[in-house]
């Protein structure tokens, strides 16, 4: 049973079609990285999947429920589906462990105690159980990050969204945003991650799909794609990282 | 940080400390100095002006202050119970008028054309104009007999639908200028868009257009003033009433005084909540 399922994913910006029949199934517990150049799509592949962005064909199954169906609550959905976006994702006005605790106490109604037992313990786990109480613009970009991504999991979602979360920090920061993705990825989270971290996905995903041009060119196992990519797209594109 | 207090700084760094305490004596003593100097000059030529008695007698008499403060202050009364109300309802309205404008869905197209239509209509209207046409109109369209409109009613009512116009085109540029980014990561924890407008947009764009908003504010506290037309015995209403008594401009003076204080802690509180926010929420000094 696949955690998610797209069938013949369509999308359009006006004239430019962006995604050109996706298809892709994920199990449990795959971390899932998409590569390829910018304006490829892979951001777009992921706000549709949290159904940010509504698509122009094809089926989203989130389980076994068809999330692409209009009639779906869409704010029930991406309950489910945790989301980090490149940067700007904490609320400035809000300090860290109220952003951590916010989709537990206004989504799910946990009691206030009970989230902010969690948020403390996820805060304790990333080091930052200290900076509880600052708010965000007193943490590094990497802290920040690193804060986003538990909050994104501190409701236990079914599915981890990250999209180039890495792209806006400085280079020393990038690992332990990365460290992070790493033991989430072992403990059985499942992610998808678009990156452009191409040693990363190597070591962490179980399985690296590239996206041209709006379709999957190739996908496989890291070993296969980075190894004995078979797609000459694939081959040029990952030259220009090796190179 | 313990490492850093613990350690004797370099003879150049207390140099400059020495220095720097120098520069921040000499600033007050030079800003005290003008000061006096300001108010030396202003005095002496006021003095001179062959006028001035006169002036000072018809506008600044302390007697005739003392005669008319009982009025007067009763009458400002009136005004700060219309202020309270005021500062509720449009509250509540410009924050409506203001949700209304950001709504998006063409199905609310009406909605939003009317709310245009409203801000622009009553951005461009004298309040004075608003004040007549509720004040005399309401009560012109005779509804249920025997009842009566107290004036304050009225007055709120009218600076209500003045200021809200003006309340919500400040907070919609609020909301506007909170980035787009934010409501994003908030529909992605799943929040609704009630939801994400009450905990994340809202309170951000609030920070942002806090002096402008103010600014309204302390614009209204003194438009309440005008009430006064509509016939109510309000602090400027009593001070005419004491100026035709005593043939002495000083209580208008007076009342003018009461709505400066007013607004002063008004200003003040602004100042100070801003500075805390950003003290709190934002790295480093700003240069």
């Amino acid at each position: 049973m696949s955690v998610l399922r797209l069938e013949g994913i369509h999308k359009n910006y006006g004239d430019a079609a962006v995604l050109r029949g996706i298809d892709l199934a994920v199990d449990a517990h795959e971390v899932i990285a998409v590569i390829g150049a910018s304006g490829s799509g892979k951001s777009t592949l992921l706000r549709a999947i949290n159904l940010l962005e509504p698509i122009d064909d094809g089926q989203i199954w989130l389980g076994e429920q068809d999330i692409s169906d209009p009639r779906t609550k869409a704010d029930a959905v991406r309950a489910r589906i945790g989301f980090v976006f490149q940067h700007l994702n904490l609320f400035p006005h809000l300090s860290v462990i109220d952003n951590v605790t916010l989709a537990s106490r206004h989504v799910l109604r946990v009691p206030i105690a009970e989230a902010t037992a969690t948020g403390m313990a996820l805060l304790e786990r990333i080091g930052l159980a200290d900076k509880a109480q600052e708010y965000p613009d007193r943490l590094s970009g990497g802290q920040q990050q690193r804060a986003a991504i538990v909050r994104a999991v501190a409701t236990n979602p079914e599915l981890l969204l990250l999209d180039e979360v890495t792209s806006a920090l400085d280079p020393e920061l990038v690992g332990e945003v990365l460290e992070l993705v790493r033991e989430l990825g072992a403990e059985g989270t499942t992610i998808i991650m678009a990156t452009h971290e191409m040693a990363f996905a190597r070591d962490v995903a179980t399985r690296v799909v590239f996206l041209d041009q709006g379709v999957i060119a190739e996908e496989g196992t890291p070993a296969q794609v980075f190894g004995a990519p078979r797609n000459a797209r694939t081959k040029e594109f990952l030259a220009r990282f090796t190179a | 940080m313990t490492n850093e207090t613990a350690r004797q700084p370099s003879s150049i760094e207390l140099d400059r400390r020495a220095f720097r305490r120098q520069q921040a004596t000499r600033s007050v003593l030079l800003s005290v100095g003008s000061t006096l100097l300001f108010a030396a000059v202003v005095v002496v030529t006021l003095s001179l002006l062959p006028g001035w008695p006169r002036v000072r007698d018809t506008f600044f008499d302390l007697g005739t202050a003392a005669q008319a403060w009982p009025r007067v202050a009763n009458g400002f009364l009136l005004n700060l119970r219309v202020l309270a109300y005021s500062v509720i309802t449009v509250s509540i309205c410009g924050m409506a008028l203001a949700l209304l404008r950001t709504l998006r869905s063409p199905v609310l197209f009406p909605v939003r054309a009317l709310a245009t239509g409203y801000t622009d209509l009553f951005r461009g209207t004298p309040l004075i104009v608003v004040l007549y046409l509720v004040g005399f109109g309401i009560p012109g369209l005779q509804g249920p007999r025997g009842v009566i409109i107290p004036t304050e009613v009225l007055g709120t009512i009218a600076i209500t639908l003045t200021y809200s116009a003006y309340v919500s085109e400040v907070l919609r540029a609020g909301i506007e200028s909170v980035h787009p980014s934010q409501r994003l990561a908030a529909r992605s924890l799943g929040l609704s868009h009630g939801q994400s407008m009450r905990i994340v947009i809202i309170p951000q764009a609030i920070r942002k257009v806090g002096p402008a908003l103010m600014n309204d504010f302390v614009s209204m506290q003194k438009d309440v003033g005008l009430i006064s037309i509509l016939g109510a015995v309000d602090a400027i209403r009593a001070a005419g009433i004491e100026t035709a008594k005593a043939f002495n401009f000083t209580p208008y003076v007076l009342a003018g005084l009461l709505f400066v204080l007013l607004a002063i802690p008004t200003i003040r509180l602004t100042d100070w909540y801003t500075a805390r926010q950003r003290r709190r929420e934002q790295m480093g000094s700003i240069v």
